[in-house]
């Protein structure tokens, strides 16, 4: 099928320009270790092959770029996939599909389980799109599954890639929010608003996503924990000029936009202390904590918000 | 910043529409279009068309429904400078700020052109400018154009000008503007970042894309 065809060809031009670019570098400059493991690069569009299964990818990138209207039973606010995990899940660095697919079935402490590939994209309706998880089967799952595993075509299985989930930053000695608010106003605010709430067209079209409030992330969300939010930022913002941000910058925005309140955390068991205790207990997490006066969780907007 | 910036200018916005209400300081944004300013300034229409439509020809752009706020900061930036051009930059100083907030406010206020006239480009030409507007180039770190000038082209706000329906020959003077220096009056540097990443070939293409783009019917008064 042209589609295996593709994937191995692809493999093996990486593979080719990997050595040659690869081992000058080495020699000249002696251990690049970047440079000695070639970026893996997913096949172009062109590649998705003209059959059944070519359409069902198709469909996938589609409701990972236009979520809410591709998959609306199971979205709750106004985020799209591609939101979070640029270029259509493509971008190194930007936690992309490729690189998720090849390493699951995986545990994930999150959940104490042993989570296969579709059981962590219910994750991702659940929480980042504050909706509810399609069920397992479901023709979105589906969908969202066969891309993946287009764009993973050719990677090899098990291996942790150059270039998986966000960047992770050393360490701060501490958070500082009030430098973070600086960094907003200065960096941020321009695009997602003084506000958080993103900003839409005259004619009504949200182009830039929201970062806080009602309409964005809930508490149960990868990107409410600081040390994924400052990894995002690092690589990816202000968008077009990745890491052009200190790492001081990118933790202490991340605390701001992530001490700020979004809708409740799905798993809320009515005891906010008992629940922060339960799935929040880090200083990169402040939900439960009181900060600028609020007390975060106390009075977010409800979970799950999809119409049914 | 940015957009603190911007406030000021919705501010400023809102007092020029209290002054032009006393006849004393009233300033008239549609006179200056069309009749130009006793200080020198000439007919914007002259170049800009009657309807504020811009011409291809000409390579004039339309200013007819881009937002106030985008339209006032361009006047700013060619009487400051910041953006060099030697017609606009005599004409901008020629213009107190408040009357370049009002002729602003005019053009804000009209109605975009009816559909572009420039025809599609072909084949290879349109598909790569489609490309880099809906997608962009992450392998050389450009993001679609879309994601900060909307998805059809129809601008955001007072900081991300409407494209659509502009005349290709004027997007891609301002893509050169912006390598070349003679244009850097963009928050955080943004577009030279992207213009920089682009080659001339990148340039007319989705130049010419953008042109084809019919212009947004719904003003903006940000
Ligand atoms: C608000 C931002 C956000 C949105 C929106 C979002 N995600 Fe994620 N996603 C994350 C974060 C944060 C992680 C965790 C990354 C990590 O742990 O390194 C993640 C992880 C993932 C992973 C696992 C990545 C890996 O390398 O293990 C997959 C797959 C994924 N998301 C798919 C999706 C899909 C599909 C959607 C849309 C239905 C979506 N995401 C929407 C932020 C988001
Ligand atoms: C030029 C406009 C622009 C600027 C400036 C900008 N962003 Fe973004 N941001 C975007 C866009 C557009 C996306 C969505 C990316 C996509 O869909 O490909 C995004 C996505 C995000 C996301 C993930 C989606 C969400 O809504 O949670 C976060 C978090 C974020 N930006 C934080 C920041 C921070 C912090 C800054 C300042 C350091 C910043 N951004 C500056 C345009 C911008
Ligand atoms: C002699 C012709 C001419 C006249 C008269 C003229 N303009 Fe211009 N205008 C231009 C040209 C040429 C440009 C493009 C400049 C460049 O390439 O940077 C321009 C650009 C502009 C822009 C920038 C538009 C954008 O999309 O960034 C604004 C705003 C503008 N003119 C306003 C005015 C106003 C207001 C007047 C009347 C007071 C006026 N112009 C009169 C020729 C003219
Ligand atoms: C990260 C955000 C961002 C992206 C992405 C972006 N632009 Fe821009 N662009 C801007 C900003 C901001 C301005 C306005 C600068 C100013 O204040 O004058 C602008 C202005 C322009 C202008 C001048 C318009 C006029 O009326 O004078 C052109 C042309 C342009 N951009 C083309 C493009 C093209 C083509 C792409 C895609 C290859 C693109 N832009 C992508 C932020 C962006």
């Amino acid at each position: 099928m042209s589609l295996t065809r593709h994937g191995a060809a692809s493999l093996a031009t990486v593979l080719a320009l990997g050595l040659t670019l690869a081992l000058p570098q080495i020699g000249a400059a002696g251990a690049d270790r970047e440079g000695a493991v070639p970026p893996f690069v997913p096949p172009p569009d062109s590649a998705i092959p003209d059959d059944d299964l070519g359409k069902v990818i198709r469909l996938g990138e589609h409701i990972f770029h236009d979520t809410r209207n591709q998959a609306p039973a199971f979205v709750g606010n106004d985020l799209r996939c591609t939101n979070c995990h640029l270029d259509r899940g493509r971008l190194g660095h930007s936690a992309p599909l490729w690189a998720a697919y090849v390493t699951y079935p995986a545990y994930r402490a999150k959940n104490r389980h042993v989570n296969t590939f579709a059981e962590r994209l219910q994750g991702c309706f659940r929480y980042s799109m504050n909706g509810k998880a399609p069920p397992l089967g479901d023709p979105v799952l589906v969908a969202l599954e066969s891309y993946a595993a287009f764009l993973a075509h050719g990677a090899p299985v098990g291996v942790k890639l150059p270039g998986q989930g966000y960047p992770k930053l050393t360490k701060p000695k501490g958070l500082d929010i009030p430098h973070g608010r600086e960094v907003y106003a200065a960096k941020c605010a321009l695009c997602h608003g003084e506000n958080g709430a993103g900003q839409a067209s005259s004619d009504g079209t949200l182009v830039f996503p929201p970062l806080w409030g009602g309409r964005s992330y809930n508490w149960g969300a990868g990107m409410s924990s600081v040390v994924n939010a400052a990894g995002f930022i690092k690589a990816n913002m202000p968008l077009g000029q990745g890491n052009s941000l200190t790492d001081a910058e990118a933790w202490d925005v991340a605390a701001y936009i992530d001490s700020r309140e979004r809708p409740q955390d799905p798993r809320f068991t009515g005891d906010l202390a008992a629940t922060r205790a339960a799935h929040h207990d880090s200083p990169y997490d402040f939900y439960g904590q009181t900060v600028d006066g609020v007390t975060l969780g106390a009075q977010s907007s409800p979970a799950g918000t999809v119409a049914r | 910043m940015g957009l603190k910036g911007g406030k000021a200018r919705i501010a400023l916005g809102g007092l020029m529409v209290l002054l032009a209400a006393s006849p004393a300081c009233a300033i008239d944004g549609s006179e200056i279009a069309r009749n130009g300013t006793q200080t020198g300034a000439p007919a914007c229409a002259a170049c800009h068309g009657d309807d504020g439509g811009g011409s291809i020809e000409g390579g004039f752009p339309r200013l007819a429904g881009l937002s106030v706020g985008y339209l006032t900061h361009e006047l700013d930036s060619f009487g400051d400078g910041s953006r060099e051009n030697e017609t606009m930059g005599a004409i901008a100083q020629a213009l107190t700020s408040d009357e370049r907030r009002a002729v602003a406010a005019y053009y804000a206020g009209l109605p975009a052109p009816k559909a572009a006239e420039a025809s599609a480009p072909d084949g290879a030409i349109s598909s790569r400018g489609r490309n880099l507007a809906e997608t962009g180039d992450w392998s050389r770190g450009v993001p679609a154009c879309g994601q900060c000038h909307g998805p059809a082209g129809q601008g955001v706000g007072a900081a991300f000008p409407a494209l659509a329906g502009q005349p290709a020959a004027y997007l891609m003077a301002q893509l050169s503007a912006w390598k070349t220096g003679t244009r850097h009056n963009d928050p955080l540097g943004l577009m030279k970042g992207i213009a920089d990443k682009l080659s001339d070939q990148d340039g007319a293409a989705v130049s010419a894309y953008y042109a084809a783009l019919p212009a947004s019917q719904v003003g903006d008064s940000r």
